[in-house]
C-alpha cells in the first residue's frame, strides 16, 4: 500500500497498465455485444427483451463494486493519510454514479415491457436510487470545499457511512418482498441462467470492469497532473516581482 | 496507541454502531419495506376495508376468466388463494403459474385490483431448453415469492 503512496510511482505504474486495460476492455465489450446481440438466444419467457440484461446487470454490479472500492480508498485515505487513495476515491465517484444511472435507466426500460411499470418503490429500486444520491453527495461535498484535503475528508466520511447501503442493495431481494427478481448469478446453488445467455453477460461484465478501471486511472492521473499544474502556477505567481 | 490505529478503531467502531442501528431500524420497519403481501399474510391479518395494499403471488392454474374487459383470477402462494377482479391492460408476462403483484383493496373477500404488474423469477434459458425440461418432467414453476 505504501509503495503506491508516491504519486510519481503511481503515475508510472498506471501508465503501464492503462493501455492494456483500454485495449482489453474494447475487445471484451465488442465480443460481448456480438455475443449478446447475435449469438445469445431469446429467453423462453422474455424473448429478445432479455438482451437489456447484458447492459443492465454489469452496470449494476459495477455500481456496487465501484462504491466498495471507493469505500476502501476512503478508509485508506482517512486512516493512513494515503495521498493517492484520496485521488482514487475522488476518481471513482463520477464513474460509479454513471454506472448507477445506467443501471437505473436500463432497468426502467426493461421494467416497462416485462413488469408493466417504469418504476416502482420496492426495496431494490429504492436502495439503488439512494446509492445514486450517495455518489452525487460525495461529489458535491468534495466540490463544496476550497481546501481539497478537507473536501476529501468530508466526502470520505460520507462514503464510509453510505457503505451500509451496499449490503442492503445486495440482499434487499432476499430480505423483503420486491417486484425485482432475486439474484440470478451470485446465488446459492449456482447461476440460474443458461450458459448461452450467461456467457455474453460475463464477457460484458469483464469489459465493463476493465473500462471502469481504465476510466478511474485516467481520472486519477489527470487529478495528479492538475494538482502539479496548480502548484507550478502558484510558484510562478509567487516568483513574479 | 499510534494515531493511525486510533483512527482505524474509531472508524470501525462507528461503522459497527451505525450498522447495528440500521439493522434495528430495518427490522422494525419490515412491514413498510415489503412491496407486497402474500395471500396467507393477508388472510391472517386482513387489512381494513377499502385500505389499499399490494397482493402478490402466483396466478393460480385454471383460474383466469375473461368477461369482456373484466378479468378474474386467483392469486395463490400454493397454500392459500385470494380471488382478484381487474379491468384494464395486463402486462405481457401475465400468465397462469406466473408471479403477479396487484394493487387495490379487498371488498367482500375479493381483491379489486387497480393495477396489475408481472413479477418474473431469476431463471433465464432459451425456449428449446425450457421445452426440453418440460418434456423430461424436470420443470419447476417459479415466479412470485
Amino acid at each position: 500500500m505504501h509503495f503506491l503512496a508516491n504519486p510519481g510511482r503511481f503515475l508510472r505504474l498506471s501508465a503501464a497498465f492503462r493501455p492494456w486495460l483500454a485495449g482489453l476492455a474494447a475487445v471484451a465489450i465488442a465480443a460481448g455485444l456480438y455475443l449478446g446481440l447475435f449469438e445469445a438466444p431469446p429467453d423462453y419467457q422474455q424473448g429478445d427483451t432479455v438482451r437489456i440484461m447484458f447492459v443492465h446487470v454489469p452496470s449494476a454490479w459495477l455500481a456496487l463494486s465501484i462504491y466498495t472500492a471507493m469505500t476502501a480508498f476512503a478508509l485508506m485515505s482517512l486512516v493512513w493519510r494515503h495521498p493517492v487513495a484520496d485521488l482514487l476515491a475522488k476518481a471513482c465517484a463520477p464513474v460509479g454514479a454513471a454506472f448507477t444511472l445506467t443501471a437505473l435507466a436500463t432497468g426502467s426500460l426493461w421494467g416497462k415491457p416485462m413488469w408493466g411499470a417504469w418504476w416502482v418503490w420496492d426495496a431494490r429500486l429504492t436502495s439503488v436510487l439512494v446509492l445514486f444520491f450517495l455518489y452525487l453527495g460525495a461529489i458535491a461535498l468534495r466540490a463544496a470545499h476550497d481546501d481539497p484535503e478537507r473536501g476529501g475528508k468530508a466526502a470520505g466520511i460520507l462514503t464510509l457511512v453510505g457503505f451500509v447501503n451496499v449490503p442492503i442493495i445486495k440482499f434487499s431481494v432476499d430480505w423483503w418482498n420486491t417486484l425485482h427478481q432475486p439474484a440470478s448469478v451470485l446465488k446459492a446453488g449456482g447461476p440460474a441462467i443458461h450458459a448461452s445467455i450467461l456467457t455474453p453477460l460475463l464477457v460484458m461484465a469483464l469489459g465493463f470492469s476493465l473500462f471502469a478501471a481504465w476510466t478511474v486511472l485516467v481520472r486519477a492521473e489527470a487529478e495528479i497532473f492538475g494538482r502539479r499544474a496548480r502548484v507550478l502556477e502558484l510558484k510562478r505567481s509567487a516568483d513574479r516581482p | 496507541m499510534r494515531p493511525k490505529h486510533r483512527r482505524l478503531s474509531l472508524i470501525l467502531s462507528a461503522l459497527l454502531a451505525l450498522g447495528a442501528a440500521v439493522a434495528v431500524s430495518l427490522t422494525a420497519l419490515r412491514d413498510n419495506l415489503v412491496f407486497f403481501f402474500g395471500p396467507t399474510e393477508v388472510l391472517a391479518k386482513p387489512p381494513a376495508a377499502e385500505k389499499r395494499f399490494r397482493l402478490g403471488g402466483l396466478v393460480e392454474e385454471g383460474s383466469v376468466q375473461r368477461q369482456g374487459a373484466e378479468i378474474r383470477f386467483r392469486v395463490t402462494d400454493t397454500v392459500n388463494a385470494i380471488p382478484v377482479v381487474y379491468r384494464g391492460i395486463l402486462p405481457d408476462l401475465f400468465r397462469e403459474k406466473q408471479g403477479v403483484v396487484a394493487e387495490g383493496h379487498l371488498r367482500e373477500g375479493v381483491f379489486v385490483a387497480a393495477s396489475v404488474l408481472a413479477k418474473h423469477d431469476e431463471t433465464y434459458m432459451p425456449r428449446e431448453v425450457a421445452d426440453a425440461l418440460k418434456k423430461a418432467g424436470h420443470w419447476k414453476e417459479g415466479g412470485g415469492s
